[in-house]
C-alpha cells in the first residue's frame, strides 16, 4: 500500500499535530557560504546551539572564486565577508567544513553524494532550493529557507505538513544523445513551472531506471522548477553499487545492515498517488529553453511557440516561430549542480576532443567538485577542454547565478546547462538558453545554437 | 519571532505575472551583507530601478498609487527559484505583509510564514477582480476572508501556518516543548539505523 514516499516521511514522523503538522526527524543539515553564517549568527543570538554538530555539513559553493590560484577574495563586492563569516561560526559550532582549498569541496549538491553523507532514507535540508537534487539516492531531501535551517540545527527536526505525492514515470528507451536534461526539461515544458506544485514526486519507470547515479540527480535537480516540494528515485543496485565504500557510508557489517533496509525502499505495486504522470521517453528529443522560465522550453529542431509571451521575448531578443537552431552566441557555460558531474564532463569533452571554439564564443567548464576535477585531469579531460579554447575552473556555483561578481555581458546569448533561464541569472540583461552539457559543447565550437552531430 | 498578522486593510499593488521568482524579488547582487536586514533597497531591483538607481516610473510601486501598498497581487507560481529568504525579508522590510497569488513556491511559503508574510492563496479570478477594485483590500486572517469592493471570499490556509501567523511563533519554541518524544525517538532509531549517526563519529 504504501509509496515510496509514505515510507521515507512515516519513518522520519516523530509526532503529529492535530492540525496536520508533523513534526520529522532530520538526519543531516546542508549550509553554505551564502546564507551559512546569517543562520548561524542568528541560532547564537538566540541562544541556541547547533543540537548534532556531527550532522551538520558547510559547503563553500555559491561565491567563491572559480579561477585558477583562488584565495578568499572572490569578485562578488563584499563577498569575502561571506565566506570569513561562514568559516568562523562553521568552526564556532564544530561543523564538518569543505573549505576553499580543500580537496572536498565542491557544490553541495556534488559532495554529499560523492561522500555518501546522503544515504537512501535518510531526510536531508539545506537553505538551497536545488536541495532536491539529493533525493536521486533515495532520501528525502527538500530545500528550505534560513529560519527553516535555524530551527533544523536547533532541534533536529522540522514541522511541516505531508505534502501531496505525485509519480511521474518515463517508460521505454530514451533516443541516442537524449539525456536526463531532456527529460527533466520536456516534463516542465509539457506541464509548466508550477506542473509539480507543492508535491513530493518520485521518478520512476524503466527509463529513469536505465539511468546512471549523475544523471538521476541530474533529473531530480530540476524538479524545484517543476515547483516540488522534493524529488527521490527509489534506492536500486545502481544506487547501491555506486555508494559502497564512500567515505561516509556505513561498512562491514553496518552496510549490510543498511542495505537489507534500503532494498524495502520503494513504492509498493498497489501505492496511491494524488497525481500520475505517464511519458514516452521515446518521445523526447534535445531540449533547449527560449525564454525565461524552464518551461519555455522546445526541441531543438523546434520553433518559438505562436502564443509565446512578449516579455519573455523581448527580453531573449526572439520572435514567434523563429528557429533556435543557428542562433549566433557569446557564450557557453559547462557546469552547476544539475550537469557538472565527471560523466556529464566526460561526454561534453568526447564532443570537444580535437576540436576548436568558435571565435568570439567565452566558453568555460566548471567542475562540481574538487574531486571530480581532479578525476577529470586524470583522464586528461582538461586537456581537451583547454586545447579547445574553454577555461578550466576550480569548482563552484561560479556563473550559473551572477550575484554582483563574474557575469556574462548584457545581451549576450549563452547556453548553459544550468538549471535557470531567469532574467539576468548569469549577468544582468544575459540571454541564457538552458540544455544539456552536449548541446552546450556543440553549440560553443560552432558558435551558434547547435546539436552534437 | 515576526510580527503578529492579524487582520489588514491596505492598498494591493497589482503584478500579475507568472512565475514572479525569487531573482525578480531580490536579485543576489542586492544581498550585500550576511544579516537580514537593509534589503528594501533591493526589493524588485532588477525592475524598480531605471539606470543606476533612478526609480522607472513605469513599475508598479513606482507609481504614485501604490508608494504605499501593503498587499501585493501576483500570479501563478510566486516566489519560485532560489530559497534565498532574503526575499521575504526585503518585502517585509518594504512594507508589505501579505502577497495574494493562485499559488506560491513551497520554499517561498514556508520562508513566509516565519518572517510574518501572509502568503494568500486565491483563485486567479479572485486576484484579477481584486486588482480590478479602486481602494483598499482588507484581509482578515482569523477569520479568513478576503474583501474589496463589497465582495468577500473565503480562503485556505494550513492550521499551523495560520496559528504561527497570528502568534507571531517561533517554532523553534513550539518545538523544544516537544524534545522528550524527539529524544525518545532519537534513542529508538539509533538501535534501527545506527549507520545514520555511527560513521559520522
Amino acid at each position: 500500500m504504501p509509496s515510496l514516499f509514505d515510507k521515507l516521511w512515516s519513518s522520519h514522523e516523530i509526532a503529529a499535530t492535530p492540525g496536520g503538522t508533523s513534526l520529522i526527524a532530520i538526519d543531516r543539515v546542508f549550509l553554505h557560504e551564502r546564507t551559512g553564517a546569517a543562520a548561524l549568527n542568528s541560532l547564537a543570538a538566540a541562544g541556541r546551539s547547533v543540537r548534532h554538530p556531527a550532522r551538520a555539513f558547510v559547503a563553500m559553493d555559491h561565491i567563491v572564486d572559480t579561477r585558477p590560484g583562488r584565495t578568499d577574495a572572490t569578485l562578488m563586492p563584499g563577498g569575502q565577508a561571506f565566506i570569513t563569516e561562514t568559516r568562523a561560526a562553521a568552526r564556532a559550532n564544530g561543523l564538518t567544513l569543505f573549505d576553499v582549498g580543500d580537496p572536498d569541496q565542491g557544490i553541495m549538491h556534488v559532495v554529499s553524494p560523492e561522500l555518501g553523507i546522503v544515504l537512501p532514507g535518510l531526510t536531508l535540508v539545506a537553505p538551497d532550493s536545488h536541495t532536491c537534487t539529493q533525493g536521486a539516492v533515495g532520501a528525502l531531501a527538500w530545500g528550505i529557507g534560513s529560519t527553516e535551517a535555524e530551527h533544523a540545527l536547533a532541534t533536529g527536526t522540522l514541522r511541516a505538513r505531508k505534502p501531496p505525492s505525485m509519480r511521474v514515470r518515463f517508460e521505454g528507451a530514451l533516443a541516442p544523445g537524449v539525456t536526463a536534461k531532456d527529460m527533466a526539461l520536456a516534463l516542465i515544458a509539457a506541464h509548466g513551472s508550477a506542473g509539480g506544485q507543492g508535491m513530493a514526486i518520485e521518478f520512476a519507470g524503466s527509463a529513469v531506471r536505465a539511468l546512471p547515479m549523475e544523471a538521476r540527480m541530474t533529473l531530480c535537480n530540476m524538479a524545484t522548477e517543476f515547483a516540488a516540494f522534493a524529488a527521490f528515485i527509489a534506492p536500486d543496485e545502481t544506487t547501491f553499487g555506486w555508494l559502497k565504500g564512500r567515505r561516509h557510508a556505513p561498512s562491514g557489517a553496518l552496510w549490510e545492515l543498511a542495505l537489507a533496509q534500503w532494498r524495502l525502499l520503494a513504492s509498493d505495486a498497489d501505492a496511491g498517488f494524488e497525481r500520475e504522470i505517464l511519458i514516452d521517453a521515446a518521445t523526447i528529443g534535445l531540449m533547449v529553453s527560449w525564454g525565461t522560465s524552464p518551461s519555455q522550453s522546445i526541441p531543438i529542431t523546434g520553433t518559438v511557440p505562436a502564443d509565446a509571451d512578449a516579455r519573455p521575448l523581448a527580453y531573449m531578443g526572439l520572435e514567434r516561430g523563429q528557429r533556435l537552431l543557428g542562433l549566433p552566441i557569446a557564450g557557453a557555460f559547462i557546469g552547476s549542480c544539475t550537469n557538472s558531474r565527471l560523466p556529464d564532463l566526460s561526454r561534453a569533452a568526447a564532443i570537444v576532443r580535437g576540436r576548436r571554439v568558435a571565435p568570439g564564443v567565452r566558453a568555460l567548464v566548471v567542475p562540481g567538485s574538487s574531486a571530480v576535477k581532479r578525476a577529470a585531469e586524470a583522464e586528461g579531460l582538461d586537456r581537451v577542454f583547454l586545447e579547445a579554447g574553454f577555461e578550466w575552473r576550480e569548482s563552484g556555483c561560479s556563473m550559473c547565478f551572477y550575484a554582483g561578481g563574474e557575469s556574462f555581458g548584457a545581451g549576450e546569448r549563452v547556453v548553459s546547462s544550468t538549471n535557470r533561464n531567469f532574467e539576468s541569472r548569469q549577468g544582468l540583461g544575459t540571454r541564457t538558453h538552458i540544455t544539456s552539457p552536449e548541446v552546450v559543447a556543440a553549440s560553443a565550437l560552432a558558435g551558434h545554437i547547435a546539436a552534437p552531430e | 519571532m515576526s510580527r503578529p498578522f492579524t487582520t489588514l486593510v491596505a492598498i494591493a499593488a497589482p503584478m500579475l505575472e507568472d512565475n514572479i521568482d525569487t531573482d525578480i524579488i531580490i536579485p543576489s547582487r542586492e544581498m550585500k551583507s550576511t544579516g537580514k536586514t537593509g534589503l528594501a533597497d533591493g526589493l524588485f531591483a532588477g525592475r524598480r530601478y531605471a539606470g543606476g538607481r533612478e526609480p522607472d516610473p513605469g513599475f508598479v510601486l513606482n507609481r504614485p498609487a501604490y508608494a504605499r501598498a501593503g498587499i501585493l497581487l501576483s500570479g501563478a507560481n510566486f516566489g519560485c527559484g532560489s530559497s534565498r529568504e532574503h526575499a521575504v525579508w526585503a518585502l517585509v522590510e518594504w512594507g508589505i505583509a501579505c502577497v495574494i497569488a493562485p499559488s506560491f513556491s513551497p520554499i517561498f511559503a514556508g520562508n513566509a510564514v516565519r518572517g510574518g508574510l501572509l502568503p494568500l492563496v486565491a483563485p486567479a479570478e479572485t486576484v484579477a477582480f481584486l486588482a480590478s477594485v479602486d481602494g483598499p483590500v482588507a484581509v482578515d486572517l482569523p477569520a479568513q476572508t478576503v474583501a474589496a469592493g463589497g465582495r468577500s471570499f473565503a480562503f485556505e490556509i494550513d492550521a499551523e501556518a495560520k496559528a504561527m501567523l497570528i502568534g507571531g511563533l517561533d517554532a523553534i519554541d513550539l518545538t523544544m516543548e516537544q524534545m522528550p518524544a524527539i529524544r525518545r525517538w532519537e534513542e529508538a532509531d539509533q538501535r534501527v539505523r545506527p549507520w545514520v549517526s555511527t560513521p559520522l563519529g
